[in-house]
C-alpha cells in the first residue's frame, strides 16, 4: 500500500498535538507502520504548528513535502493555505474556518487575507471548510475543536467508525471521553 | 509490545531497558523529553542539574561509582559540557556512560547549526545516530556495551526529526544489574599530567580497536543493490534516500559515525560506480572518504545549511517530481512565536522599550522580546552571554544606559558567574533577573530556584536576592512586572545609581498550572479613541478591529497591564 499522507496545521495551544497522538493510535491499532513529526519549542508560544502524520506499509521520511499530502486538517484559516502547497493534486483540505489574527496583523503591517479561502477554490483546491469552535462549543468544549476535525478527516478515511470512538477512549481522559465523542460526531455529519 | 513513541522517549526507553540508573541533564530542545520520560520510570534517579558541565560530570562520578549512567542536553549545551567531555574520554568508565546530544538542523529553537559529530572526532569518543525511534532504544543498549567493553564514554547523536517524530518501538524489559565495583585506579582517574601521558596513548589505541569493531558491527548496514550508485548515509537522512529510492540504488547507513570504519567504506566504494555522501549539516563523512583516498561526492550536490528532506534529495539527483501545478497561492502572513498573553516578562520589556535602554539579553522565552513590536533587545548569544557582556560592553566605556536580561534558570546555568565578574571586577552594570519560576522555552522544567526537583518533590531552593547580595552587589531589588511604574522607578533609578545592581523582575508564568488568569478585561467602544497606546505591548490578546481596540476573551488572562497604559480608562 502506498503511504498517505496527513498535514495537521494550526496554531500554537490548539490541541494538534492531541489530534496526532489519537490519529497515530488508530493507525497502529489498524496495523500500519506509522510516523508522526511534530516540531516542538518555539511554536508552542502563539507560532505556526505543523504535524505530519504517515501511514503505509512502510514509512520512511517523517517529513511531507510539496505536492505530497493526501490532507491537510488545519485548526485555521490561514494556516490551511500557507501548506496548500504541499496538497496533492487530488488531496483534500479541511479546514476550520476560524480566524486568528497573527501578530503582524494585530500590530497593523500585515491584512487578514479574510477571502483566501475563496482564493484557494478558485486556484482549484476546495476546501471542506467547517465551523468547528462552533461544533465543538455545541459539544460542550472549545477546546475539543481538535476532535471535530478528526471526526470531519474520519469520512474520508476507510476506517470503520467505532474505531476511532474506541481510538479516543484510548487517548483522552476518561472524564473527557464523552464530550469529545459527541464533538467526534459533529464534526462526522457536519 | 509495540507503541508510537518520539525518538526521545525510545530513547529513554533503551536506557531504562539497559539498566541505566543514573541520568543527569539540562533541558534543551530538542533533547528535553530523553529526561523528561526517563525520569517517569523508578528505578532511574533523574535530575535536572544546572548546565550541562555539572550534568556530565555528575554522571561521570555515576559511572565511577560503577552505575550506568546518561546524561541529555541539545548541542550547544555540549559547548558547556566540553570541558569533562575530552577528560573522560581519557578516563573512560566504571560502569557505562551515554551522552545523548540533539543536534537541530534547520535551526527550529537553537541559535546556530553545529555539528556534534566534530566534538565526537575532537574528543576521540564513539557516536552513535539512530535514524528512527526503535534504533534509538536500541542503541542505547548497544551505546553501554561499547562504553564498557572499549572503557569509553559514548555519545549517541539525535537530530530534531529523529528525536520529536514518531515511530513504531518494540518494547522488552530492563535488565538490573549491580554496581562495578569500584577499584581506586589513580592512573586512570587522576588525570594529571604523568597520568594523563599514560591514558593518551591508550585513547589512539582504543579508536583503532573500535574502528575494527565499526567494520563488523550490525549498527552499520551494507544494503546491495544496483551499483551504479552507492550511497553512504545516516540518521534521517537514510530516511530521506530510502523514501526517493527505496531499495533501488546501494546504500551504506552508518550507525556508528564515529569512529568510521576504513574497510567498510572502501570495500563499499569498490563495489559502487558513483560514490556519493548523504550528509546534514558538516561533510563529515565526505572529508573522511576523501582522506582515505576515495572519489567521492557530497557538498557538492548538498548544503550544509539546514534540514534535509526527501525532496532535498530528490533534486540533488535530479529526480524530483514534488511540484505543484499551481504556483500561485494566496500570500498569507507570517505567524511567528510570540508572548503569551499575560507573559510576566511584556511588563518589562515594555519598560526597557520605553526607556530606550540597549538591552543585552540571553536564552529563553525572552528572547521573543527582540520581536515587533517591542523591538527590545540588542544581542543574544548564548546561557549567560547577556550579563558577562554587559560588563565587557561597560567597560568598553558604552556611553548611554544598558542593562542584560536573563531569565532565573538561565541565571542559575551560567549567569551567576558573569554576575561574579561585575561584582569582582567593578562595573556599573544593571543585570535584571526575569524570574518567572520555571524553565519556561523548554516546556516548564523545575530549576534551583523553583523550589521543587524533576519529579515535582519538594526540594532546596535559592534565595536568588540573599544569592546576589552574598556575590557582592549591595543594590538587589524586587518588582513584579505587571506593575508598569514600580518597573519604570526601578529601571530608571537602577541605570542612574554609580555602582552594580539587580532587579529581580519576579511573577510567575501565566502558563503554570498553579497561576490561576484573572477575568478577562473589555475595552469600553465609547470610551476607546483609537490612540492605540495598548497596542504597543505586542499583546496576542489585543488588535483593532472597526477602528477600536478590541480584546479576545478567550486569550486574555486579565493581568492588567494594558489597563495601564489607556489614558482614557477604556479598558477594565
Amino acid at each position: 500500500m502506498k503511504t498517505t499522507n496527513v498535514i495537521i496545521s494550526g496554531v500554537g495551544g490548539q490541541g494538534s498535538l492531541l489530534a496526532s497522538k489519537l490519529l497515530g493510535r488508530l493507525l497502529v491499532d489498524e496495523g500500519y507502520d506509522v510516523k508522526v513529526s511534530e516540531v516542538h519549542g518555539m511554536s508552542q508560544r502563539g507560532g505556526s504548528v505543523i504535524t505530519y502524520v504517515k501511514f503505509g506499509d512502510k514509512v520512511y521520511s517523517p517529513i511531507i513535502c510539496e505536492n505530497e499530502a493526501d490532507f491537510i486538517v488545519s485548526f485555521e484559516k490561514i494556516e490551511a493555505v500557507r501548506w496548500a502547497s504541499c496538497l496533492k493534486k487530488d488531496g483534500k483540505i479541511i479546514v476550520n474556518n476560524q480566524e486568528i489574527d497573527p501578530m503582524p496583523v494585530i500590530t497593523g503591517v500585515a491584512q487578514y487575507p479574510h477571502d483566501a479561502l475563496e482564493e484557494l477554490a478558485e486556484l482549484g483546491i476546495v476546501p471542506d471548510a467547517i465551523d468547528a469552535l462552533s461544533l465543538a462549543n455545541e459539544a460542550g468544549s472549545a477546546k475539543a475543536v481538535n476532535i471535530v476535525l478528526m471526526g470531519r478527516l474520519a469520512k474520508y478515511f476507510d476506517i470503520p467508525y467505532e474505531k476511532w470512538l474506541a481510538a479516543i477512549e484510548n487517548t483522552v481522559a476518561p472524564k473527557f471521553v464523552e464530550m469529545n465523542k459527541k464533538a467526534f460526531a459533529l464534526g462526522y455529519n457536519a | 509490545m509495540k507503541k508510537l513513541l518520539i525518538g526521545n522517549e525510545a530513547l529513554a526507553r533503551g536506557l531504562w531497558e539497559a539498566g541505566c540508573s543514573v541520568i543527569s541533564s539540562y533541558p534543551g530542545t530538542p533533547s528535553t523529553e530523553i529526561t523528561e520520560f526517563a525520569a517517569k520510570y523508578d528505578e532511574i534517579y533523574c535530575e535536572w542539574a544546572p548546565n550541562e558541565k555539572v550534568a556530565l560530570e555528575a554522571a561521570f562520578g555515576a559511572s565511577l561509582a560503577g552505575a550506568r549512567s546518561a546524561c541529555a542536553m541539545k548541542h550547544v549545551g555540549l559547548n558547556v559540557a566540553a570541558d569533562p567531555l575530552f577528560t573522560l574520554s581519557y578516563t573512560g568508565v566504571t560502569g557505562g556512560l551515554i551522552i545523548c546530544v540533539a543536534d537541530d538542523p534547520g535551526m527550529h529553537s537553537s541559535q546556530n547549526e553545529q555539528d556534534s559529530r566534530r566534538y565526537a572526532i575532537a574528543s576521540k569518543v564513539p557516536m552513535l545516530e539512530p535514524a528512527d525511534s526503535e534504533e534509538a532504544k536500541e542503541y542505547a543498549k548497544i551505546a553501554f556495551e561499547i562504553s564498557e567493553q572499549f572503557d569509553t564514554p559514548v555519545m549517541i547523536r539525535m537530530c530534531t526529526r529523529i528525536a520529536h517524530s514518531q515511530s513504531i518501538t518494540e518494547l522488552s524489559e530492563r535488565i538490573d544489574r549491580a554496581l562495578t565495583k569500584y577499584e581506586k585506579k589513580p592512573q586512570k582517574y587522576i588525570m594529571m599530567p604523568a597520568y594523563a601521558k599514560l591514558r593518551h596513548p591508550f585513547v589512539e589505541e582504543r579508536t583503532v580497536r573500535i574502528a575494527e569493531y565499526a567494520e563488523t558491527s550490525p549498527l552499520n548496514k551494507v544494503e546491495y543493490a544496483d551499483s551504479s550508485i552507492g550511497i553512504i548515509t545516516s540518521g534521517a537522512s537514510y530516511q530521506y534516500v530510502k523514501e526517493v529510492f527505496g531499495d533501488k540504488y546501494s546504500v551504506l547507513k552508518l550507525g556508528m559515525v564515529n569512529p568510521i570504519s576504513k574497510k567498510l567504506v572502501s570495500d563499499f566504494a569498490s563495489k559502487v560506480d558513483r560514490l556519493i555522501v548523504v550528509e546534514e549539516l558538516d561533510p563529515v563523512i565526505e572529508e573522511f572518504c576523501k582522506c582515505i583516498g576515495l572519489n567521492v561526492e557530497g557538498k557538492s550536490l548538498f548544503s550544509a545549511i539546514g534540514e534535509f528532506s526527501q525532496t532535498t534529495i530528490a533534486k540533488a539527483f535530479g529526480v524530483c517530481e514534488n511540484t505543484s501545478d499551481v504556483k500561485d497561492f494566496p500570500a498569507v502572513p507570517v505567524r511567528p512565536p510570540v508572548m503569551c498573553a499575560g507573559c510576566p516578562h511584556r511588563g518589562m520589556f515594555y519598560t526597557l522599550a520605553k526607556n530606550k535602554i540597549t538591552v543585552l539579553g540571553d536564552i529563553g522565552c525572552y528572547t521573543l522580546g527582540a520581536q515587533a513590536p517591542l523591538n527590545a533587545l540588542d544581542s543574544t548569544l548564548c546561557m549567560g552571554a547577556s550579563v558577562s557582556g554587559l560588563h565587557g560592553f561597560n567597560k568598553a566605556g558604552f556611553d548611554g544606559k544598558c542593562v542584560a536580561v536573563i531569565g532565573d534558570s538561565t541565571f542559575i546555568h551560567s549567569g551567576v558567574t558573569g554576575l561574579i565578574n561585575i561584582a569582582y571586577n567593578a562595573s556599573n552594570s544593571t543585570v535584571i533577573i526575569l524570574d518567572n519560576s520555571i524553565t519556561g522555552m523548554t516546556g516548564h522544567q523545575q530549576n534551583p530556584t523553583t523550589g521543587y526537583n524533576i519529579k515535582g518533590d519538594p526540594a532546596s531552593k535559592i534565595d536568588l536576592e540573599t544569592l546576589c547580595r552574598s556575590i557582592g552587589i549591595n543594590r538587589v531589588r524586587v518588582v513584579d512586572p505587571y506593575d508598569l511604574k514600580a518597573c519604570d522607578t526601578a529601571v530608571k533609578e537602577e541605570t542612574a545609581v554609580d555602582e552594580p545592581s539587580v532587579i529581580i523582575s519576579r511573577r510567575p508564568c501565566v502558563l503554570l498550572k498553579t497561576v490561576k488568569p484573572k477575568a478577562p478585561v473589555k475595552v469600553d467602544p465609547d470610551k476607546c479613541r483609537s490612540c492605540k497606546s495598548c497596542m504597543r505591548l505586542g499583546c496576542p490578546a489585543i488588535s483593532m478591529k472597526n477602528g477600536n481596540a478590541v480584546i479576545d476573551t478567550t486569550l486574555c488572562v486579565g493581568c492588567g497591564v494594558c489597563n495601564q497604559l489607556c489614558a482614557f480608562d477604556a479598558i477594565n
